[in-house]
This record gives C-alpha cells, sequence and structure tokens, in this order.
C-alpha cells in the first residue's frame, strides 16, 4: 500500500487546564485516527454535533493549533516537524475553505486583490497575462467568469459566489487536499447544491481529496465518500458514507439520523424521544463510553471503560459501543 | 377539543375557523443613505385558531423584518411605512406604546431568535418568569405564583429543579424550554418562533420541535413558525407561507406545498433540500437576488426564474387562489382571458 494521503495517529486536543492546572479541561479531540487514501481522491465527511470537536480538527489539520499528542502525517512526514520549504509546500497543498464566505473577505479589496496575492506569493505565474489566464482559469472551474467578479468588491457578490470563489482560490494552488469546514451551512438552501457539485467535480475531474465537516447529514450522505460521525471528540463510528447513513450502528448515530426530520408532511416522527434533560453532559478525560448518560443501550462497563472501534461485519464500517463486541 | 387552563377556554375547531391575526399590506423599508431597502413589501396573511404557519424563504427575504412588524419591534433604521395588524379586531399599528406594552405578551408571544441568548444571565429562571407574569398581571401571592411557574414547567417538559437555576446551569435545549415557558405564560392566542431550534443539535432540535407541537396540542394556540430547515416545517406545520425578496409569492396548506408547489420559486426550494433516504444527483441553480433597493418592474423572481416570459418583465403578478386555499402570485397561473 502506497502512502497515504494524510494520516492522523491518536490525535489528542486539550484545551485549558493551563496556569497552574488550575483551569478545567475540555477535551476537544480524543484519540482519533483518521486516513485519507493517496489515490483516488475522495470526500471524507467529518459529521459531528456542535462541541464534537470537527473544528479543533480542522485546525490541527491546517497547522493553526497543535496537538496535545497524537501525529499529523502528510505523505508519510509528521506536519510538526516540517520546515521551510517543506512547510510551504505542506500549506500550498492542503487548502481551505471557511464557513462564513462573509467574513473571510477585507471588505476594502476588490476580488483581483485575493487573487494577486496568492500569485505573487507563490510565485504561480512570471507574467501578468500569465496569472490572468491562471485565475480565469480556475474561475472557470467553479462556474464564474472573470469579468463577471474580479472588479467588484465583496458586498456585490451573493453569498454562492463568494463562497465559490474561495474555492476557486484554494483550486489555483492546485492543493492535493481541500479542507472545507461547513462550506455551505452560511448559504441558502438553493444555492448549496452548487457548492456542493463544484467539490464533486473537482474531486473527479482534478483529483483534489475534499475534508468535508459538517453538522449536516443530509448533504454528507449526498456527496461524501468515507464519514467519521464525531461524538464529544472521540469516533461514534466510522465507515462507507452510504453504510454509516443508511445502515447506523452506534445508538448515537441511529438516534441522530432517526431525528433528521423528513421534508414530507407525511412522513411523521414515529416516536417520541425521551427527553434528554443533560444533554450538555460533557465527559472528562478518561472514563466511561462518552454516550453512556444519553443511551438507550447502556451497559455497566461502559461507564468504566472507553469502547474501542469494533469491526462491523461484512461491511467496511466501525463503531465504538460494545454492543458489536466480537 | 376543549383545554381549561388559567381559567381561559380554548377552542379549536378545524371546521369552524376563528381569525387570530389578521395582516394586511404591511409594509416595511429600511431607510440607508442610498435608498430605501424594501425588505417587507405589502405583505396581507392571516393565522386562524390551532394553527402552525410556516414562514419559509433564503435569509433576507424579510421574515424576520415580517414578524418584528408584526410586534413591532422593528429596530432602527427600519420602519413600518403602514398595514395594519389585526389581534381581536384592534389594528395594532394605532396603539400608543404604553397600550403594546400591555397587549405584547398577552395577545401574543415572542420566542425569539437564539433565544437561550436571551435570558438574563444574572436572574434565576423563575425571577425571569415572575416578572413576566407580574408585569403584565400585577403582584401575586408567592405561591400561586410558584405553582403556576412550575406547571409551565411540566408542559413543556421541564424538571422543577430549573426553577431555582441561573440561565448558565442549564443546556440550551432547556434554556430554549425555559423561553417557551415564558412564551405561553400569559396564554396567549398566538406565538411567534423565530427559528426556535437553529444552533441546537438535531436530537435536541426535535425534542423542542415536539414539545413545540404538544404545547400548541394541550392549548390550541396558534403560531407563526419562522425557518428554513423544511424537514421541521414538514413536521411541525400546518400551513406555509413562503417569501421571496420581501413579498409573498406562495400560501399553500403543506401537503401540496411539498408535493404540487406551484410558484416556480418553491419548487427551487422543495427540489434543494438534500434528502437522507435518498441519495441523488444535485440540483443546480444560478442566480443573484436583485438588489432590494431597486426592484425590477414585473415579477420579483424575473431574474431567477426559468420560466420567465415578457409579461413577468412588466406586470406584478397577483396573489390569486389556484386551487383551494392554495395561493400563487405567477403568471404562469392566469386563466384565460384573464387581464394580466
Amino acid at each position: 500500500m502506497s502512502t497515504p494521503l494524510l494520516e492522523i495517529r491518536n490525535a489528542t486536543k486539550i484545551y485549558g487546564g493551563g496556569f497552574l492546572q488550575s483551569g478545567e479541561k475540555v477535551v476537544a479531540l480524543q484519540d482519533f485516527s483518521m486516513t485519507i487514501p493517496d489515490k483516488p481522491a475522495v470526500i471524507t465527511t467529518i459529521a459531528g454535533e456542535s462541541g464534537s470537536g470537527k473544528t479543533t480538527l480542522a485546525s490541527t489539520i491546517l497547522g493553526f493549533i497543535g496537538l496535545t499528542s497524537g501525529q499529523i502525517l502528510y505523505k508519510g512526514k509528521d506536519i510538526a516537524n516540517l520546515k521551510g520549504t517543506d512547510l510551504l509546500g505542506y500549506r500550498r497543498q492542503v487548502q481551505a475553505v471557511f464557513q462564513d464566505p462573509y467574513e473571510v473577505y477585507n471588505p476594502f479589496y476588490r476580488v483581483k486583490h485575493i487573487y494577486d496575492m496568492v500569485v505573487s506569493h507563490l510565485n504561480l505565474a512570471s507574467s501578468k497575462a500569465e496569472a490572468r489566464e491562471l485565475i480565469e482559469q480556475s474561475l472557470h472551474v467553479v462556474g464564474l467568469r472573470g469579468e463577471e467578479v474580479l472588479e467588484k468588491y465583496p458586498h456585490q457578490l451573493s453569498g454562492g459566489q463568494r463562497q465559490r470563489i474561495m474555492v476557486a482560490r484554494a483550486y489555483m494552488m492546485k492543493p492535493s487536499l481541500i479542507v472545507a469546514d461547513e462550506p455551505v451551512s452560511a448559504v441558502d438552501a438553493s444555492l448549496r447544491a452548487m457548492i456542493l457539485d463544484v467539490m464533486i467535480r473537482l474531486r473527479d475531474e482534478a483529483g483534489i481529496s475534499f475534508l468535508y465537516i459538517t453538522h449536516d447529514l443530509s448533504t454528507a450522505y449526498q456527496i461524501g465518500d468515507n464519514i467519521y460521525v464525531l461524538y464529544q471528540g472521540g469516533i461514534a463510528e466510522r465507515g462507507r458514507t452510504v453504510n454509516v447513513i443508511e445502515n447506523p450502528k452506534h445508538p448515537y448515530v441511529q438516534m441522530l439520523i432517526n431525528s433528521v426530520p423528513v421534508p414530507d408532511p407525511k412522513v411523521k416522527w414515529t416516536t417520541q424521544l425521551e427527553g434528554v434533560a443533560d444533554e450538555s453532559l460533557r465527559a472528562t478525560v478518561g472514563g466511561g463510553c462518552r454516550f453512556y448518560s444519553r443511551c438507550p443501550s447502556r451497559m455497566d462497563r461502559c461507564a468504566k471503560t472507553r469502547p474501542p472501534l469494533y469491526e462491523i461485519q461484512d461491511a467496511d464500517q466501525q463503531a465504538a459501543c460494545y454492543l458489536y463486541e466480537k | 377539543m376543549t383545554t381549561q387552563r388559567n381559567g381561559v377556554l380554548f377552542h379549536s375547531d378545524p371546521a369552524k375557523k376563528e381569525v387570530v391575526l389578521d395582516v394586511r399590506n404591511l409594509r416595511i423599508h429600511y431607510e440607508t443613505p442610498r435608498g430605501s431597502v424594501i425588505a417587507v413589501n405589502g405583505i396581507s396573511f392571516k393565522v386562524y385558531r390551532g394553527e402552525i404557519v410556516g414562514l419559509v424563504g433564503e435569509s433576507g427575504c424579510g421574515k424576520t423584518t415580517a414578524a418584528m412588524g408584526i410586534l413591532q419591534l422593528v429596530q432602527s433604521p427600519g420602519r413600518i411605512l403602514g398595514g395594519e395588524i389585526r389581534i381581536n379586531d384592534k389594528n395594532l399599528l394605532d396603539l400608543s406604546e404604553q397600550q403594546l406594552r400591555e397587549r405584547r405578551w398577552r395577545d401574543l408571544a415572542l420566542i425569539p431568535q437564539g433565544a437561550m441568548n436571551s435570558l438574563n444571565p444574572v436572574m434565576k429562571v423563575r425571577e425571569q418568569i415572575a416578572d413576566a407574569i407580574t408585569t403584565h398581571e400585577g403582584s401575586q401571592p408567592k405561591n400561586k405564583l410558584k405553582q403556576r411557574i412550575l406547571d409551565l414547567f411540566g408542559l413543556v417538559g421541564l424538571p422543577a429543579r430549573v426553577y431555582d437555576q441561573y440561565p448558565h446551569e442549564l443546556s440550551g435545549g432547556m434554556k430554549q424550554r425555559v423561553c417557551i415557558a415564558m412564551a405561553i405564560a400569559l396564554s396567549p392566542p398566538l406565538i411567534i418562533a423565530d427559528e426556535p431550534t437553529s444552533a441546537l443539535d438535531v436530537v435536541v432540535q426535535r425534542v423542542i420541535a415536539q414539545t413545540l407541537l404538544d404545547v400548541k396540542n394541550r392549548l390550541g394556540v396558534s403560531m407563526i413558525l419562522i425557518g428554513h430547515d423544511m424537514g421541521l416545517q414538514a413536521q411541525l406545520v400546518n400551513r406555509i407561507i413562503v417569501m421571496y425578496a420581501g413579498n409573498i409569492v406562495e400560501v399553500t396548506p403543506v401537503g401540496p406545498a411539498f408535493e404540487k408547489p406551484l410558484h416556480p420559486y418553491t419548487q427551487l426550494l422543495i427540489a434543494s433540500i438534500p434528502s437522507i433516504k435518498e441519495r441523488k444527483p444535485l440540483k443546480i441553480t444560478e442566480g443573484i437576488t436583485h438588489d432590494l433597493r431597486n426592484p425590477p418592474p414585473g415579477c420579483i423572481f424575473q431574474f431567477r426564474c426559468p420560466y420567465v416570459k415578457d409579461v413577468c418583465l412588466k406586470v406584478v403578478p397577483p396573489l390569486l387562489e389556484e386551487e383551494p386555499e392554495h395561493f400563487v402570485a405567477c403568471h404562469l397561473y392566469a386563466k384565460e382571458g384573464q387581464e394580466v
């Protein structure tokens, strides 16, 4: 097997507990492992609710914050030890698209400025004409035209256009991975499909892998290849997206998928949910299964030790639950 | 169904439609140095007793502004230019600020967007609810008030211990339920809920949605549910009002809204809902909303409409009843020989 594009080994990130260990510790990511293969390009979804650690994961991959323990390997090299040209190369090959297409722009600059910055910083072009050619080509990939947007200011563009401009900017550097943190949650429903479609096309036509971070299981189901469902910093379940959504195994994932409101007035929620009085309960370091307090099928042992990931038979799927112990 | 609570009788009989709220030609503009942004452009609708009406549309279509207009809580530079908001045959726009304050929580209550952040962090939950009650009804014996608050907790599924807690001790879902309890404290006939479940995870969202349904069924109140989550709308509402760029483009019972939407914008909205039951190709649409300061003549949806005709560029389509109880503002449905 060739070296994976990105491999995360036992990543743990603990916030707080800083000065004289007085503060309360929050485990944002616990013992998280993940692999994105080198070829072919895939869309890997990280799904989870607010507080599940998905944005922390994105920030560690992008190098904004360091891990408390564990490793992130890019093409076999630990990103924490990258220096000089290697680091520059990593930053070029791993790009980001963020949640809010309104806040990532500097309102005083025209759209063109974003591209010019990239071209000059990374020496992508030797002449103005070549730069323009490159920019046009990138915009074309996301379905925009240079004359439509380049001379405009950000406030003159719609949310969907802004987000596509960001995707085009990321694409221009010919990255191998784009980390997209909730790229469509601030975009209107009617324009969401357009951005998701760009992601699919970049995967198929340009061979760019995506790490698609979202809380929305419906869009994850529509476009993802593999999925990792996080619960309070740990993997609850992982596998092929289609398998996990259509046939979830972990009690948390089952509860999650049953709760997604069906857009059909004839299909109502069938069961009443038990009140989740202490839904914000957050486990501290160690302890048992983090879903224990809310789990309908909890056992005594779940409170004591955390279940590892168990293989589900006949499916490329794993769930962190003792129900699937062999 | 008849329910009795706090000595007030509520009747809900679907056959006999009693109007609780009648909005007529409401117009709200936001004044800017470069002209007025037309946020709500003369909308009219009714809400009947015991029903939940969904108010949907994309961000910026004016749905929250319309709701704030009904409560007359539009923030400057927003301004209500005209129209009528009738509750109990009284036009709220004619009332003084003092009279309004008296009517507000009693006639219609609001569950605001991000309601959990609207609680006062330094007041215990019991004080905040008691505050709402005593402001409107005058001071009351303490034990009576406590019993009443605990009854409210029972209705929204909160444990009694919340009575003595501060908001920061509660989870997002519980805070949201406190807000619902406050909204029904004075038994208003109408509650406006502005995206009551956004910012909550889907499991908690479902619990809150069920609490809202439960409250509606037990108390017979009417609700306006503002939101853009069509799945949630399908689960909760009886009728849907679709807004686009400050105008109502379609008013329909919930069934046809999903099965047979008439307006091209509603069709687009329904078609773009991602499904969790079926993996299907994405439906792509292009388009940009016009500048709200300068709406084009004719239909407001003309720039994005796939069926645009000459007439759409000139004449504003009226909201007409195409099928029983199903209204649509679109030239596609102009009758034979009808002047358009």
